[in-house]
């Protein structure tokens, strides 16, 4: 069976501030190779500025790749016929809801914005139908973007993206801004159309507690890189990057009791401009050796499914994670 | 004197002939010093309540009771000229919105360093480089790039930092921060929030801080206040809000938070119903009752009292007793 | 939120009945209750509205023909019959000064609709269309503006002669590179947001993104900038008319009344200042209108308004 979407080798670069006429361009992925099947969820989850929003719009169409392949049912995004697939079998939640929702626009008809588009049979009824759907009472549909809550401009993008009942959604940190109920009604959402429909879906989160709960593999990116892979429940029990380690340890613990004096990681994410020789995460990292600021490790299997780029990937899946890094 | 003083705060919005009342009868303190955590269903006033505290409310808002102190100034009585004093120096705010916070044709650069306008004896340059420091401090690793770059060109993480930069460049008194470590992973989380705590300390500012994430309450918080359909249903320190909760929506909200389950769920728990409807009339009884467990006939028809637990500690049920 | 507590998800009942196939919700003028409550906003709003009747409805308002002759009534004051009395041929100024309002407003929106559409098109494709599109178009809007003005108009006037279409062709051609650059920045602002990525992403055409999406959004503040050009219209209409460039006579218009009040401000002062009076009102009406359109609709207001 061919995956909904894959990429291979894929490489993504944008144009840097200014300079009209020749933009320099600036690489912010490389070597990105993934693939997410029908009914399956994979997490991707990085640092802030990692590129997790630009794969994601990629995936979707917005952006062109400068190297490699991504592809929708095996055929290549490049190929206009394909993207005008993607436009209806393929729906993305963006990062930023409120954003993301025409301001000029009611709630009603921006959940039925992708019918009207496509020409799909719609009325009144149907976008109080797709609202009920998250959770939101039919009276909403009169409303404006500016006024509804955080959450409540959450909903309604998750209400639009599910208009034509995709195959693939790619969704762009989809509960940020949630309580924990309401978090958990979307994700029982999401959950329900990957078994009904199949559903293949990108999660983008930084909530990994969430995380665990309902992605079936996780990929991690740290500086535009793919730094580790795998299924959710191995990488997170045995995470063979030092960064995934990190992230694991940092996950803020909701009982006042254990708090933590020192953050678990420290120091600045480098900057994409000047890429530092060597691992991206050496800066950071408190088992860096020499060698990891001069040789760039690359991504390499580790098991059947697991890949990770740490040139001590064996040592640290060997070793219990650390509630606090020194 | 506290540093904040909110009493009895009741907010309604008119939309289209429709009432909703947002806020009601919600107090709230905050010493100097303090770092306070407001939690709460989505959609139940908390970004609101923000908004009063900033003195930024849309037009469709109306404060029908209740007054907003700042270290005894009442907030709703002054005059914009003087609020304006006030904000800057006196309440700077960080919005769960970031893209909102800047205006996407504007270079941050030239943002943050208007946004310094309160002071007044700095050159440009000066505050250029103030703003530099400050997005190093938060996180930002090319801060004279960044400086260079519009809104929509930084990643939203980075737009978040750079909205946290943009309030604590006021060295306010009052920070309320609304959700702002949600576009941020763990470690930049954590990174942020060491900051606000030294922040706390270095100029014994209070910060009230926005969260949907129980984990940041519990990393941070000295005091949290719950919100329930506009109203707080309960306050009280950390520790017991944590490990005693007294308010049913207390013990569900807990209860849901997916760190809180081990291993891996087939289905995430929620809590069944829908919100409580806001709209004016609000119905008498009390807002969870139609999805508490435990909810008792008089729940639904009479308004439960404020019990008082502690000293700062209280829940507003029927179920409760001191 | 505001359904009832019992209303279980899933059994929606729709708001209202009437649904219609392309909107089913209507778009609420969002600013229009923050104008009406801007005394000065009304104020605009009530003259405009005047001088808009008054040119519609010229032919039954105006008590006399504005062209009839009556030499032997010449430079009449005010009185009970001519209420603005008359002018050097004796023609009812009341009557020229009506039938005026119709020459001023239908140059003035006439100029100003044009400008605006030809505007909101071109700055539309240059903000949303390919790069070179882009240079190519802004480099004509800055080749055109950096004109001297008067000159610019004086030469086309004397090239295709005086007269109301060449005003307006004059106005078109000031004009329009303004507004595309005012469309064009905000287009190109818009055009990163998310909600325009969000309907790429739904495979929206580029036609429904700037019809339905971006043109709402740009219309509003171009809207504040026309009605405050609409008076420079009028006064530049009435200045060239005054120096004999403008409307023709014995078309009437104000600029035209003004000038020949001027020839005779010794004998009959009552021309000046009666044709003074509409220009004055008129240009007041519109910048009080344009400007409490600004204060209602001003989107910085508005976005620096609300809990987000
Ligand atoms: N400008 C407005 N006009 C009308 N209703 C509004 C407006 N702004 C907010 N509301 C309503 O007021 C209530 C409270 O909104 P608020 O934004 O304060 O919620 P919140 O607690 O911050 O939620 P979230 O966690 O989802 O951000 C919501 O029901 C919302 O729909
Ligand atoms: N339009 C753009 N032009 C130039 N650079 C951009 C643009 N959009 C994003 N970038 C840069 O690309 C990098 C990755 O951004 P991206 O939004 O993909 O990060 P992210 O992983 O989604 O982060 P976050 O978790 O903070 O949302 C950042 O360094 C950002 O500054
Ligand atoms: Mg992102
Ligand atoms: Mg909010």
């Amino acid at each position: 069976m061919t995956a909904v979407l894959g990429a291979r080798d894929v490489a993504i670069d944008l144009p840097l501030p200014g300079g009209f006429l020749a933009r320099r361009q600036l690489n912010i992925l490389s070597g990105i190779t993934l693939s997410v099947d029908k009914g399956e969820t994979l997490a991707l989850v990085g640092e802030s500025g990692s590129g997790k929003t630009t794969l994601a719009r990629a995936m979707i169409g917005l952006l062109p790749v400068s190297a490699g392949v991504l592809e929708f049912r095996g055929q290549p995004l490049s190929d206009p016929a394909c993207r005008r697939r993607l436009r209806t079998e393929a729906a993305m939640l963006f990062q930023d809801a409120r954003g993301s929702l025409s301001p000029r626009v009611s709630v009603g008809n921006a959940v039925i914005e992708p019918l009207a588009i496509h020409r799909r049979p719609r009325d009144r009824a149907t976008a109080g139908r797709m609202l009920a759907k998250v959770g939101l009472a039919p009276e909403m549909a009169a409303r404006f973007p500016h006024e509804l809550s955080g959450g409540q401009a959450r909903r309604v993008s998750v209400a639009r993206a599910l208009a034509l009942d995709p195959a693939l959604l790619v969704a762009d940190e989809p509960t940020a801004g949630l309580d924990v109920s309401v978090q958990g009604e979307i994700l029982n959402l999401l959950a329900d159309l990957r078994r009904d429909l199949g559903l293949a879906l990108v999660l983008i989160s930084h909530n990994l507690a969430m995380v665990r709960h309902v992605s079936d593999r996780i990929a991690v990116l740290y500086l535009g890189r793919l730094v580790e892979t795998g299924p959710t429940d191995q990488v997170l029990a045995r995470p063979a990057h030092p960064y995934t380690q990190g992230l694991i340890a940092a996950e803020p613990n909701p009982d006042p009791r254990k708090r933590r004096d020192h953050p678990a990681i420290t120091g600045e994410i480098p900057s994409l401009i000047a890429r530092p020789r060597g691992c991206g995460f050496a800066s950071r990292c408190p088992f860096a050796q020499d060698r990891c600021r001069a040789e760039t490790p690359t991504l390499r299997p580790l098991a059947p499914g697991r890949e990770a780029a740490c040139h001590f990937a064996e040592t640290m899946t060997s070793q219990p994670i650390r509630e606090t890094i020194p | 004197m506290s540093l904040l003083e909110v009493t009895d705060l009741s907010l309604t919005y008119a939309s289209d002939g429709v009432v909703v009342e947002a806020l009601r009868d919600v107090s709230l303190t905050v010493e100097a010093g303090e770092v306070v955590g407001i939690v709460g269903e989505s959609g139940s006033g908390k970004s609101t309540l923000a908004a009063v505290l900033n003195g930024l409310l849309p037009d469709n808002a109306r404060i029908t009771k209740g007054a907003v102190r700042i270290e005894g100034t009442d907030l709703l009585t002054l005059p914009e000229a003087g609020r304006r004093r006030l904000r800057g120096p006196g309440v700077a705010m960080v919005l769960q919105d970031p893209m909102q916070a800047f205006n996407p044709v504007l270079t941050i650069g030239r943002q943050l360093v208007d946004f310094q306008h309160h002071l007044k004896d700095l050159s440009r340059a000066d505050k250029a480089a103030r703003a530099e420091a400050m997005l190093a401090e938060v996180g930002i690793s090319d801060p004279a790039a960044c400086l260079r770059r519009f809104p929509h060109e930084l990643s939203g993480g980075m737009r978040q930092r750079a909205a946290i930069a943009a309030a604590l460049l006021l060295t306010p008194r009052l920070l309320v921060a609304d959700e702002p470590t949600t576009a941020l992973d763990v470690t930049m989380e954590a990174q942020i929030l060491h900051l606000l705590r030294r922040l706390r300390t270095d100029h014994a500012g209070a910060i009230v801080i926005i969260t949907h994430h129980l984990g940041v309450v519990g990393e941070i918080c000295d005091r949290v206040h719950v919100m329930y359909g506009g109203q707080i249903v309960e306050e009280g320190p950390v520790d017991d809000i944590h490990h005693a909760p007294a308010h049913p929506y207390t013990q569900a909200l807990i209860a849901c938070d997916p760190a809180a389950i081990p291993g891996r769920a087939a289905r995430l728990p929620t809590i069944p119903g829908r919100p409580p409807p806001l709209r004016r009339p609000v119905p008498k009884g009390c807002a969870f009752a139609p999805r508490c467990p435990a909810a008792l006939p008089q729940c639904r028809t009479e308004a439960p009292p404020r019990v008082v637990l502690g000293p700062r500690r209280s829940a507003l049920c029927h179920r409760v007793s001191p | 939120m505001s359904s009832g507590p019992d209303a279980l998800p899933g059994v929606a009942e729709p708001a209202r009945e009437e649904a219609t196939e392309e909107a089913p919700f209507v778009v609420r003028g969002a600013g229009l209750r923050a104008f009406l409550r801007d005394p000065m906003g009304v104020t605009g709003a009530v003259l405009v509205a005047a001088f808009l009747l008054m040119a519609i409805f010229a032919p039954w308002i105006a008590p006399y023909d504005p062209m009839a002759l009556n030499v032997m009534n010449k430079f009449q004051p005010p009185s009970w019959q001519h209420w603005a009395g008359t002018d050097q041929l004796g023609r009812d100024l009341l009557s020229r000064l009506i039938w005026g309002s119709r020459t001023a407003l239908y140059i003035a929106l006439v100029a100003t609709g044009v400008s605006a559409v030809l505007g909101i098109v071109l700055g539309m494709i240059a903000g949303y269309g390919p790069r070179w599109l882009d240079a190519v178009l802004v480099l004509i809007f800055d080749s055109f503006s950096t004109l001297p003005m008067i000159l610019f108009a004086l030469a086309v006037i004397t090239v295709l002669g005086p007269g109301k279409e060449t005003l307006i062709l004059v106005v078109v051609l000031i004009s329009v590179p303004y507004y595309a650059r005012l469309i064009r920045a905000q287009t190109l602002s818009m055009r990163e947001s998310d909600y325009i990525q969000a309907e790429r992403t739904m495979g929206a055409s580029a036609f429904r993104i700037l019809g339905v999406h971006v043109a709402p959004n740009v219309v509003g503040p171009l809207l504040i900038v026309l009605s405050m050009d609409i008076p420079v219209v009028i006064m530049l209409e009435a200045g060239l008319s005054y120096l004999g460039f403008g409307v023709r006579p014995p078309e009437p218009s104000w600029g035209n009344i003004l000038n020949d009040g001027y020839v005779s401000l010794r004998s009959a002062p009552h021309m000046v200042i009666v044709a003074g009076i509409p220009l004055v009102l008129s240009t007041l009406g519109f910048t009080f209108l344009g400007e409490g359109l600004r204060d209602a609709l001003d989107p910085r207001f508005r976005r620096f308004g609300g809990p987000r």
